[in-house]
């Protein structure tokens, strides 16, 4: 910007500006790099590039057994380590045709649930960050490691958990699980109280959130959005109903959409709504659980090798971002020819550049977190 | 001319009157006097105010804050208090920092912009006064002195912006310029509403009108409305949230301060900070009858007050009656950072134009039209 570099115009137009947003930036949510074309404030362009985080899982797969790959599934959704567990033994148990018992299931509906509330508490905390409101953060972050601490009983690990394994779970319910998730639930309901009038009434906050980077529901859908983010949008799509996997259609819950309350349907406010009510749907799901889970080994069904005939599966799951999708080749062998993932954070990345154009760059940001994403997932 | 400098001069000719010296040279040792003595308010003012910042945040966090580093072995323990040398020892690390200027910066333009900040802060103090006539100067021009002077630190932010040759610097600087320029009109016409009442500019003045009739708070509508418009537009002015923009850091990673670290940096900060502080003493001085004892407040009659509350009226509770009602606008100004988030650019220019400026002009002929009624 130096009056030397001006001389030279070129091509370049002199009232557009590159910024190049990330990968080192507080808000990228990771190590996303945005290249904005700005006028002014307003963005006619972005240009997400991805890839910084990139640590060839597909490939790294294809070299490991079935088991040593769960580490590596985790480390995918690291804010949702458990249904990246979940949804990778789902695929494996599919491909060996395992029948599970009762309580591994009702175990994994509750663990699941419960990072359900873990992801969306950083995910709503995070995207005050990102409309500049830094205390819902630290609250959220601590109810957060409330959960935290249930899973560190449960498995010894906080972030990464390794916990589902295919055909059951590493170790049953620690003593004092269930008392003690009550005794969360009960204390989060008054917290969750406590963040609606924080953030979500805040008249300055749906200044910054209502009408902001509207996804149309026919946008979203040709965009592949899933997950929280496409039922912002109005669309009533969510695994746990539509195509119910383990046991969920035994629970009643409902599947909160946008309605565009503070503005139009499918704007940021609407994915903030959406995430939040899912937190309540999750602990009606888990207080359901509770109370009607059975007893039984945890261990019973589970294969001491994994050497799967040959075939190819599919299986689907409702992660806190969306649908995640692991696709599993086997040629027979305990490896797997080939594992692909689909990573529902970036299929709801793809909507970034066709949403934000014409909004400032404090949109960006805004839409940005709206959205959810996590780099670990989106580069794998 | 009831001024430090002043009496400062006269006390020395006096003292130092045997010894044939020169007038103009004590004249200088009796503004340079006061010179250090406002650096020091400046710099107790940033460490205390830091301080509080960090604590008062971390109450409404439900964090602990601070807790490590005391003082001369102090520390304060597990009581709330713990960390009581956190900022020093943090004003430490600043200075002792290694220096960086950006190879493709404007090195000149880099170096001097924290001093034009810092100078706006500092001779703005000349008119500001702590307690009856505690001031270093009482212009007559007073009011209008101190919000020229709280805004030539603008200058020096755009410099910073320029200068520094980062793009995120010169989106904050543009918006910082945008916001403090347009900020001080509103300020402006609501302090403007007070010297139509009271006829005068001076800070003695108005705080003398105000002993000899109401609080302005508490003087009619308008300039209670006068009040909010000045307090909210000071709470832009310092670039604090809902309004710092300027700064934004999940936006501009550091805004117009992105290339700066170390000493420019703390000189950034303590700027900032003596901002902060004008805009608490002049909204106290103004609006909440400065240096006054709240109790006259309670001048109701028919209710006997005891003699003794008067004596709380002097000089020295005058200063103590300004501090806290300073420190309590500061914790507002905290309350209100650690609890909204932040404005969009254009959100903050309409808050500005379409709706502080008419409030205020309105504001302006009312509280005329309530002058002549009443």
């Amino acid at each position: 910007m130096g009056i030397d570099n001006l001389k030279d115009t070129g091509s370049i137009k002199a009232d557009e500006m590159v910024l190049n947003m990330g990968p080192q930036h507080p808000s990228t949510h990771g190590v996303l790099r945005l290249k904005i074309h700005t006028d002014g404030e307003i963005v006619s362009k972005i240009e997400p590039i991805i890839g910084y985080l990139h640590r060839c899982f597909e490939k790294h797969c294809e070299n490991l057994s079935y088991e040593q790959i769960i580490p590596f599934v985790d480390r995918c959704d690291y804010l949702a380590s458990m249904h990246m567990d979940h949804a990778y033994s789902m695929t494996v148990e599919k491909l060996l045709d395992i029948e599970l018992p009762e309580r591994v299931e009702y175990i994994r509906v509750i663990i699941s649930e419960l990072q359900r509330i873990a992801s969306h508490l950083v995910a709503i905390g995070t995207f005050g960050l990102d409309v500049g409101a830094i205390t819902p953060f630290t609250w959220t972050i601590r109810d957060r490691e409330r959960v935290l601490d249930l899973f560190e009983a449960l498995c010894g690990a906080r972030l990464l958990y390794n916990y589902i394994w295919p055909g059951g779970v590493s170790h049953d319910l620690s003593p004092k699980f269930i008392q003690r998730t009550i005794e969360f639930l009960d204390y989060f309901d008054k917290q969750y109280d406590e963040y609606n009038e924080l953030l979500t009434g805040n008249p300055i906050f749906v200044e910054r959130t209502a009408d902001v980077g509207v996804i149309p529901a026919d946008v979203a859908v040709n965009q592949g959005v899933t997950g929280p983010s496409l039922r912002g949008s109005g669309v009533a799509y969510d695994l746990r109903k539509t195509e119910p996997y383990s046991i969920y259609e035994k629970f009643e819950f409902d599947v909160p959409v946008g309605e565009g309350k503070m503005g139009t349907v499918g704007d940021c406010w609407d994915r903030y709504s959406v995430r939040m009510l899912e937190m309540r749907e999750s602990i009606k799901i888990i207080r359901q659980a509770m109370s009607s889970i059975p007893d039984g080994d945890v261990h019973s069904a589970m294969p001491k090798r994994i050497r799967p005939k040959k075939g190819s599966v599919y299986s689907r799951y409702e992660s806190a971002r969306g649908d995640v999708g692991f696709y599993i080749i086997s040629d027979g062998k305990n490896i797997p020819l080939r594992v692909k993932m689909r990573s529902p954070a970036f299929c709801n990345l793809s909507a970034l550049s066709e949403i934000s154009e014409g909004w400032m760059i404090s949109d960006v940001i805004t839409i940005l977190g709206s959205l959810d994403i996590v780099l670990g997932e989106i580069d794998r | 001319m009831d001024s430090v400098v002043g009496s400062l001069n006269k006390t020395l000719i006096s003292l130092f009157s045997e010894i044939s010296l020169d007038v103009s040279l004590l004249f200088l040792v009796a503004v340079i006097i006061p010179g250090i003595v406002i650096f020091l308010i400046m710099t107790v003012n940033a460490i205390v105010a830091v301080y509080m910042e960090r604590k008062v945040s971390a109450f409404m966090q439900d964090r602990l804050g601070p807790m490590e580093v005391g003082i001369f072995g102090f520390k304060g323990g597990k009581k709330f208090w713990g960390g009581i040398g956190q900022t020093i020892a943090d004003a430490i690390k600043l200075l002792v920092k290694e220096d960086i200027i950006p190879k493709d910066a404007n090195k000149f333009l880099m170096v001097l912009a924290p001093f034009i900040i810092f100078i706006g802060a500092f001779v703005t103090f000349i008119g500001v006064p702590f307690s009856n006539g505690l001031v270093i100067s009482d212009f007559n021009i007073g009011i209008l002195y101190v919000i020229a002077m709280s805004s030539v630190g603008v200058i020096g932010i755009i410099l910073a912006g320029w200068a520094s040759n980062n793009k995120w610097s010169l989106y904050g600087a543009m918006r910082a310029a945008a916001q403090i320029i347009s900020y001080e009109i509103p300020i402006g016409l609501s302090l403007l509403l007070i010297v139509i009442v009271v006829g005068s500019l001076e800070m003695s003045a108005i705080v003398n009108w105000q002993a000899e009739n109401r609080w302005f708070i508490i003087h009619s509508p308008f300039a209670l409305l006068g009040f909010l418009i000045y307090f909210i537009s000071g709470v832009a002015e310092t670039n604090r949230v809902p309004f710092d923009i300027p700064e934004a850091e999940s936006e501009l990673v550091a805004g117009w301060m992105t290339e700066y670290s170390g000493f420019r940096w703390a000189l950034f900060f303590l700027s900032e900070y003596t901002n902060m502080l004008i805009v608490c003493i002049i909204a106290s001085i103004v609006f909440l009858g400065g240096w006054l004892s709240p109790f006259q407040l309670f001048d109701i009659p028919g209710i006997e007050i005891p003699e003794s509350f008067f004596v709380l009226d002097g000089f020295y509770m005058g200063m103590f009656w300004l501090l806290l009602k300073t420190v309590l606008l500061i914790f507002v100004m905290m309350w209100i950072r650690w609890t909204f988030p932040r404005l969009r650019v254009d959100q903050l220019m309409y808050l500005c134009w379409k709706v502080f400026i008419p409030f205020a002009l309105a504001n302006l002929v009312f509280v005329c039209i309530w002058e002549l009624l009443f």
